[in-house]
């Protein structure tokens, strides 16, 4: 399919081609999903919240539900106003949220709605929530999406009291409900209480039971968000994801804690670990410390198999920042990593990581691209593994790469938004998944003298 | 059926002078609609004699899409045909996407019918967006006159336009016809509009000059040439009318660097 590829790589503006992001709403809306009996409210077209809607519903195999401004010509010209009243007021008829969730599109933005202004002056029933974030797809990605929706709920709803709660505020990041449990689960062993936000484990993942409910039994319950204020500490996962909030938890509450990737593999787990026993000053239970004991053993075990081997890493910054990690503590070279997402410092941290290791080999970091450029430089100089969303398998046939997908979204494979990528357990099934295809990779390609039963 | 679009400063008589110079080529038995694309909704009280027409955007607000012509389109002084575009309440929504979605739904509704001689669209101030350029777009206006005075800022604001005019001249194929001097009693005004006219590469098409028998039409909701026939005011208008009928000048505008006007400016403006 994308056996027009040139090697030739051009210098190249106001195209994108097969980019690696989406749009802001995207993320706002997965944010509010996080959120326990939560509309998102996509204030713009219908075509838009269609669009939001499908890619999540695609990613988790689950329906993600959503309300839209219904737009049309009118409502460009004179303002959303009467259109998100309407809304409103039948969404809580209809569907019965206890919270409305709303964002901003393209069109909103740019005919200026004061949506701010809207929600205060609207009439909303005893006990019910109307929050917004504005969210122009025109800057960022989904990423800031996530963010600034994030904030929005804080802004809104947290207060503080000045009696601290000794509850920690855990931000888990752009990540699946497998991670929220897994992060969760860790710091329940850590013996510190979290109230995790916002929180996808049995929202996005929610068991068969039979019977359909719009709203999962998961999701962060408002009252908690609302004391998020009072929170000892706060521990933010994903530097891009979470780091917004993070600062405004410090700004406007004074609460301190830890900002912190995204903890995939060894070291990142163990910082997620350390940063948890300093709240709890207690020690690191011997479970936690054997399954890591057994990750660094698989690794080891394989090690001949994944040592210098090269990959390509693409996708959401957050991500793509510990997978590089998780790929380094195996002694595969990271020749490739490449975010959508237009924001510089992921090129400098990442190449902080990556010069941590001493590698002699050239690795190539780079925000603000797209797929196609990243097949452009694998055209130019291969790499053993592609790591990243589902968007990469077009590479991957074109080039004939083993691929393992990784990240958001995967639309073309079931199960992973069940499993844990974040933790010691979470490196051993990425660990598990990256070396199977390179070895699936080597059995295929051996001579018929050389296949072994055994490697 | 030719279309003109008339632009210029905020406040530098536009609508006015519109209507009083389609009043003149009325009287020479040609045909005009005026299509008012300023929020406003005033660019048509002259010849309708007052507020007279609901405007497009108020009949799409309260009725939807389904417009019938007649509620929007009204007959007024020597069958001149006026529309206002309309627009949302001042600070929301978007004025510019009001102008596109009314004159797309003007010719849906078959506003545009062949008899006529002359369509004038009445542009509010400035081209601040792309919904204020729609008039000079592809397929609609192909002759811009620029109504100006002797003043610093309603040349400059020409300037403006005339980048504008430059930007779209090539895809629309819209040109400029002249400038429009409706006086402000400025020093020197007819040359420093005339140099600067010439600069453009184009002409002062008329010089019209200050009288109150145009507060006093505007009074009783008239043009001059309807009110007060006989006065000189009146004849004034029936010039520019004649002129713009016989009008053959029409250019893709040079527009100025700042300091190039402000050396013009400064060469005619500055009395000794």
């Amino acid at each position: 399919m994308l056996d027009m590829t040139t090697k030739d790589i051009k210098e190249r503006s106001g195209i994108t081609i097969n980019p690696c992001k989406t749009c802001e709403p995207v993320g706002a809306m997965f944010c509010a999903l996080g959120v326990h009996k939560c509309m998102p409210h996509s204030h713009g077209s219908q075509g838009c919240s269609s669009y939001h809607r499908t890619v999540l519903t695609r990613h988790f195999k689950e329906p993600a539900i959503a309300t839209s401004s219904s737009f049309t010509e009118g409502a460009s010209v004179f303002g959303g106003r009467s259109n998100l009243n309407t809304a409103v007021k039948n969404i809580f008829d209809m569907y019965d949220p206890d919270i409305i969730a709303v964002h901003t599109t393209c069109l909103s933005e740019t005919i200026g709605d004061d949506v701010g202004s809207y929600i205060l002056d609207m009439e909303i029933p005893e006990g019910k929530y109307v929050i917004h974030a504005s969210t122009p797809s025109y800057e960022g990605s989904h990423i800031q999406g996530f963010s600034n929706m994030m904030m929005g709920f804080i802004n809104y709803l947290s207060k503080q009291t000045g009696t601290k709660t000794g509850i920690t505020a855990l931000f888990p990041g752009w990540v699946n409900p497998g991670d929220c449990r897994e992060l969760k689960a860790i710091a329940k062993a850590m013996e510190v209480p979290v109230t995790m936000f916002p929180d996808f484990d049995n929202t996005m993942d929610s068991p068969m039971t039979g019977h359909f409910e719009y709203y999962g039994a998961g999701g962060t319950p408002i009252p908690e968000i609302g004391r998020l204020g009072d929170a000892s500490s706060v521990i933010a996962l994903g530097k891009f994801a979470s780091g917004e909030s993070f600062d405004l938890m410090q700004k406007k509450f004074h609460i301190s804690g830890a900002s912190l990737p995204m903890p995939v593999g060894i070291a990142l787990t163990d910082r997620y670990i350390m940063a948890l026993r300093k709240i709890s000053k207690k020690e690191v239970p011997s479970g936690l410390e054997a399954e890591r004991g057994r990750l660094v053993d698989l690794l080891m075990d394989a090690t001949s198999y994944t040592y210098k081997k090269t990959v390509a890493i693409f996708g959401d910054p957050d991500i793509v920042y510990s997978l590089t990690s998780l790929c380094l503590e195996m002694g595969m070279i990271p020749r490739y990593v490449v975010t959508g997402t237009p924001k510089s410092e992921f090129e400098t941290l990442t190449r902080e990581l990556i010069d941590s290791y001493n590698l002699e080999e050239t690795c190539e970091v780079k925000a603000d691209t797209d797929l196609f450029w990243l097949h452009q430089k694998i055209k130019n100089d291969e790499v053993d593994l592609l790591l990243g969303s589902s968007y990469g398998k077009y590479i991957a046939k074109a080039e004939d790469i083993p691929f393992v997908r990784a990240g958001f979204p995967v639309l073309d494979r079931y199960g992973a938004t069940i499993q844990s990528v974040c933790g010691y357990k979470g490196g051993v099934y990425l660990a598990e998944k990256i070396i199977d295809a390179l070895l699936s990779r080597y059995d295929r390609d051996v001579a018929d003298e050389d296949f072994e039963c055994v490697l | 059926m030719r279309q003109v679009a008339i632009y210029g400063k905020g406040g530098i008589g536009k609508s006015t002078t519109t209507q009083n110079l389609t009043a003149g080529l009325a009287e020479m038995g040609k045909k005009i609609m005026i299509v008012g694309c300023d929020p406003k909704a005033d660019s048509t009280r002259l010849v309708l004699g007052g507020l007279a027409q609901k405007t497009v955007l108020d009949t799409l607000r309260e009725e939807g899409d389904d417009i019938d012509l007649d509620e929007i389109l009204k007959v007024g002084y020597a069958g001149i045909k006026g529309v206002e575009s309309g627009g949302p309440e001042p600070g929301v929504g978007c004025a510019g996407r009001g102008i596109i979605t009314s004159i797309n739904l003007l010719e849906q509704l078959g506003a545009y019918e062949a008899e006529l001689d002359y369509v004038f669209y009445d542009v509010l101030g400035d081209v601040v967006c792309g919904g204020f350029a729609m008039p000079i777009r592809e397929g609609k206006a192909q002759e811009i006159y620029i109504v100006c005075s002797g003043e610093m800022m309603a040349l400059y604001a020409a300037n403006n336009i005339a980048k504008g005019i430059a930007k779209y001249a090539n895809s629309g194929g819209v040109r400029l016809g002249g400038l429009i001097c409706n006086s402000r009693k400025v020093d020197r005004e007819s040359e420093l509009v005339e140099a600067v006219a010439r600069r453009l590469g184009t002409q002062m098409i008329h010089f019209v000059p200050r009288d109150n028998d145009v507060q006093r039409a505007e009074i009783h909701k008239r043009t001059v040439i309807d009110f007060s026939p006989d006065v000189p005011q009146a004849d004034e208008y029936r010039q520019l009318a004649q002129k713009i009928d016989e009008n053959e000048l029409f250019v893709i505008p040079k527009p100025m660097a700042i300091d190039e006007l402000e050396a013009i400016l400064m060469e005619y403006g500055v009395m000794d």
